[in-house]
């Protein structure tokens, strides 16, 4: 009897180990670096209507412009430095055609707009959210995130984090492909 | 040039800790005594490089050495220097890095004060505390390099976690890590009896002070970051059973437990192989911590950036680490055999009764903790709960209960048979206390919850029962005070420590108590110059001015308080706004008075036009708060004090010494 008490302990750790492995190999939930997903999916982008950045950068935009394509809402800023790492995968996006708007979260209007001139401006229109209400009516936690709305100005999807090569192709790409054909 | 001699000295001291977690074992087998001696050199060659490593990425971050990445991803130029330095530990690289160097100062302790120790015991003990070094080691060397470059260097750092920059918590982890990472003594003298298989007294005392020293330092640690929490995260809470504190509370209880049975194994010779089995998971309970805080697992605010790879790496040194450790226990337990004998109703059986409370309750928080994840495993990810507050208060509080109640009569009973005759007529002034407080409370707060008077009985029932038993040791008022007063002063300091300990968990249950059953809050919206009333106070918000820290814009808002026309005082509570992090903090204002304190919070501006010269204002009344963290510095302070008692300094009997030659010099300190 006592030595199968003693076992126990080693019985129930091996026990727990099993599970935690299952959890950490679990490429599903390991996958997504925001595991809860937002509860915007599904739901038609918040209401809001941004100003233009400076008079050089085409904008802003608001609400209504979201309607009628599938477009992209990329939130940004120049003093982040992943959006800088994410904007040739951004700019790629623009070029293939897709409507392509920016939300310039927290930002000097002069910095964002040396930042655009500096590395190019992929947007179609660019909104100045100066105190971050719009982002926060998205449920923008940090810089970069990136939205895709489908034509009927719904959110299909939402990306936290810089857009990589491997999530663009992964899934921006196939969701956009999937907001356009339904 | 600096971080390359850190990268340097970080691989030489996981060579080092190769060679001691191997030779020393070996020459522990085999009686060679060079091999044996060997381990105290390399521990303390491992420490001394783990210095230098630390040294020097405190030097990249407080020089702001941007082509180091964790500097880069974790500092930036305008950061106040406190912040520069707390920003070493303030990360997932930094912290593991201090994580190994408290491990390797606590192996360099045991070589240098361990003097006493038999050899081959010392040689174990470092080779095993070395085992753990090396896994943790190569865990930083292979998957977070503290010192990897980045080319091309940035020109600033992204800055660090807001929430991070308060000086609470920049002394946080370091105290919690010497407590988590202090139980490694424990787990290593307790492996290394399992090789040796023998358990003694003599054993038993020289685990205790290295138990006692991380329990004290957790202790200090939990508290501390409970304060931060209180007065950072501007909710007026100060626990909120959040898994990261979950994983520092659990060894905290494992290891209390330990403390109370070592103390039988020492005196009684008795709950060995329950002693070997608590040592091993209390220090489970903090690699579990690590674990679960590193491995992106869970989700949590403080969790830190995760990443699958680290995280099986580190399941895999905690398989190993405990995996063995536990078969090891399975293989030598049955065979220690335990000396003493005693009745259920004595100081041995008052204390398995703590054990088993303290195991139960521990087991509770770590069911509480990993259910969620176990039933995610077990559905395949489609059932997702979340356990929280609800679930460890109707769980861990009646726990607590009979280990109260029981901690005011355990100390009063004698060792091998008491008698409960005797203690309950030395339990008669708790129990005068406990319906006195009982009574007044009610009188004082009649409307409040039931449970409320009940948990000031048992506060008061503990204090007077502790105080009680002090006084009996002393003989207060039996003998003359000046004979009172020499006893006093002949008191082992562990004894006074252990009743300190008590007092300040009886404190504590006061402050907990109230904070949590007369809590009174107001929530509204304030226009500058306009005044709201709840909470039994008048809140007006009488400025709000705007202005700019270090690395921080911030909203301050003054909020005078008045209680039927008297003025009390003025609150500032600020909102920082940092453009770096892109985050926002709050900074509650607090104005303490040994009975309440009041907190108020100054939330958001109002985002319609009409409210938009409106900001929100929460304004909580928290009775007895500060007697929380008032209990926790009188129980640190009791566990600083047992430490200094000479009986841990001058060391233990030596093995096989006769049983009577461990005597106490007075008669009053027999415990």
């Amino acid at each position: 009897m006592h030595r199968l008490i003693v076992i126990l302990p080693v019985a129930l750790f091996a026990g727990l180990i099993g599970v935690m492995v299952a959890l950490l190999t679990d490429s599903e939930r390991n996958s997504d670096l925001s595991r809860l997903p937002s509860p915007l999916i599904g739901k038609p982008a918040p209401a809001f209507d941004l100003p233009a950045v400076a008079e050089s950068v085409p904008g802003g935009f608001s609400t209504r412009d979201l309607k009628g394509q599938v477009s992209v809402v990329n939130v940004f800023a120049s003093w982040c430095v992943p959006c800088l790492a994410e904007h040739p995968m951004i700019s790629q996006l623009a070029g293939q055609g897709v409507a392509v708007y920016g939300i310039n979260h927290r930002d000097k209007p002069d910095a964002a707009t040396n930042w655009l001139g500096r590395h190019g401006n992929p947007y179609i229109a660019v909104g100045a959210d100066l105190d971050a209400r719009a982002s926060l009516d998205w449920g923008v936690t940090g810089v970069p995130e990136t939205f895709i709305i489908d034509a009927n100005g719904v959110i299909a999807y939402k990306h936290v984090g810089p857009v990589t090569k491997d999530v663009l192709n992964k899934k921006i790409l196939p969701k956009l492909r999937e907001a356009e054909g339904g | 040039m600096i971080a390359e001699i850190g990268q340097f000295v970080l691989i030489l001291a996981l060579v080092l800790a190769g060679v001691q977690a191997t030779l020393p074992l070996w020459g522990a087998a085999r009686g060679h005594s060079a091999l044996m001696v060997l381990a105290d050199r390399t521990a303390i060659g491992q420490a001394a490089a783990l210095l230098i490593a630390f040294a020097a990425l405190t030097h990249g971050f407080v020089t702001s050495d941007f082509s180091l990445t964790v500097v880069f991803q974790n500092s930036h130029s305008l950061k106040p220097m406190l912040y520069k330095v707390s920003g070493v530990w303030g990360n997932h690289e930094g912290s593991m890095l201090l994580w190994v160097l408290v491990l390797a100062l606590f192996s360099a302790a045991v070589a240098l004060f361990g003097r006493n120790l038999p050899p081959s015991l010392k040689a174990r003990v470092l080779a095993v505390q070395a085992m753990i070094g090396v896994g943790f080691l190569a865990f930083i060397i292979f998957t977070s390099n503290p010192f990897a470059r980045l080319s091309p260097a940035p020109l600033d750092g992204t800055g660090l976690n807001p929430l991070l920059q308060d000086p609470g918590l920049a002394f946080h982890p370091p105290l919690l890590y010497l407590g988590y990472v202090g139980f490694s003594m424990a787990f290593s003298f307790a492996v290394a009896a399992l090789i040796e298989g023998r358990v003694d007294a003599a054993w038993a005392r020289w685990v205790r002070p290295w138990t006692l020293a991380a329990w004290t330092f957790l202790t200090a640690g939990i508290a501390l970051g409970s304060w931060w929490a209180y007065y950072e995260l501007g909710w007026g809470g100060w626990w909120f059973w959040d898994p990261v504190e979950n994983a520092s509370f659990m060894p905290w209880l494992f290891g209390t437990a330990l403390l109370h049975s070592a103390i039988v194994v020492e005196k009684r010779d008795a709950l060995k192989s329950w002693t070997i089995l608590l040592a091993i998971l209390t220090f489970s309970m903090s690699l579990l911590g690590t674990f679960l805080v590193r491995s992106g697992v869970l989700t949590s605010v403080h969790a830190f950036a995760t990443d699958p790879e680290r995280g099986i790496f580190i399941l895999a040194i905690l398989a190993l680490t405990i995996g063995i450790a536990l078969t090891l226990f399975a293989i030598r337990a049955p065979g220690m055999k335990g000396g003493g004998l005693f009745a259920p109703v004595s100081r041995e059986g008052a204390l398995i009764a703590n054990n088993m409370l303290l195991t139960v309750a521990a087991g509770t928080v770590l069911l509480g903790t990993l259910y969620p994840l176990i039933l995610e495993a077990v559905s395949g990810g489609t059932a997702k709960v979340s356990v929280g507050p609800p679930f460890f208060n109707a769980t861990f509080g009646p726990i607590m209960v009979p280990l109260v109640i029981m901690m005011a009569i355990g100390p009063l009973l004698a060792w091998k048979r008491g008698t409960l005759k005797t203690a309950a007529h030395k339990l008669i002034p708790a129990a005068i206390a406990a319906i006195l407080a009982i009574t007044v409370t009610f009188i004082l707060v009649p409307d409040g919850p039931g449970l409320a008077p009940l948990a000031m009985g048992l506060a008061a029932w503990l204090a007077a029962g502790t105080i009680a038993e002090w006084a009996g040791r002393i003989k207060l008022f039996a003998i003359p005070v000046p004979e009172s007063w020499r006893r006093l002063k002949g008191l082992p300091r562990a004894t006074s420590g252990m009743t300190l300990a008590h007092l300040g968990l009886a404190i504590m249950i006061v402050g907990i108590t109230g904070s949590s059953a007369w809590r009174t809050e107001l929530i509204t919206t304030l226009v500058p110059g306009e005044s709201a009333q709840g909470a039994g106070h008048t809140v007006t918000l009488s400025a709000i001015t705007q202005g700019r820290g270090p690395n921080y814009n911030y909203e301050r808002a003054s909020l005078l308080i008045t209680d039927k026309g008297r003025e009390i005082t003025t609150l500032t509570t600020e909102r920082r706004f940092f453009p770096i992090a892109g985050q926002t903090t709050t900074e509650a204002g607090i104005y303490t008075t040994i009975l309440s304190d009041l907190y108020g919070v100054i939330g958001e501006r109002g985002r319609t036009p009409d409210t938009s010269n409106a900001w929100t204002v929460r304004f909580f009344v928290n009775p007895l708060v500060p007697w929380i963290w008032l209990g926790a510095m009188v129980m640190v302070f009791g566990g600083s004090l047992s430490l200094t008692d000479r009986r841990h300094r001058v060391g233990a009997p030596r093995r096989a010494a006769t049983p009577g030659a461990a005597s106490q010099p007075n008669p009053a300190a027999a415990e």
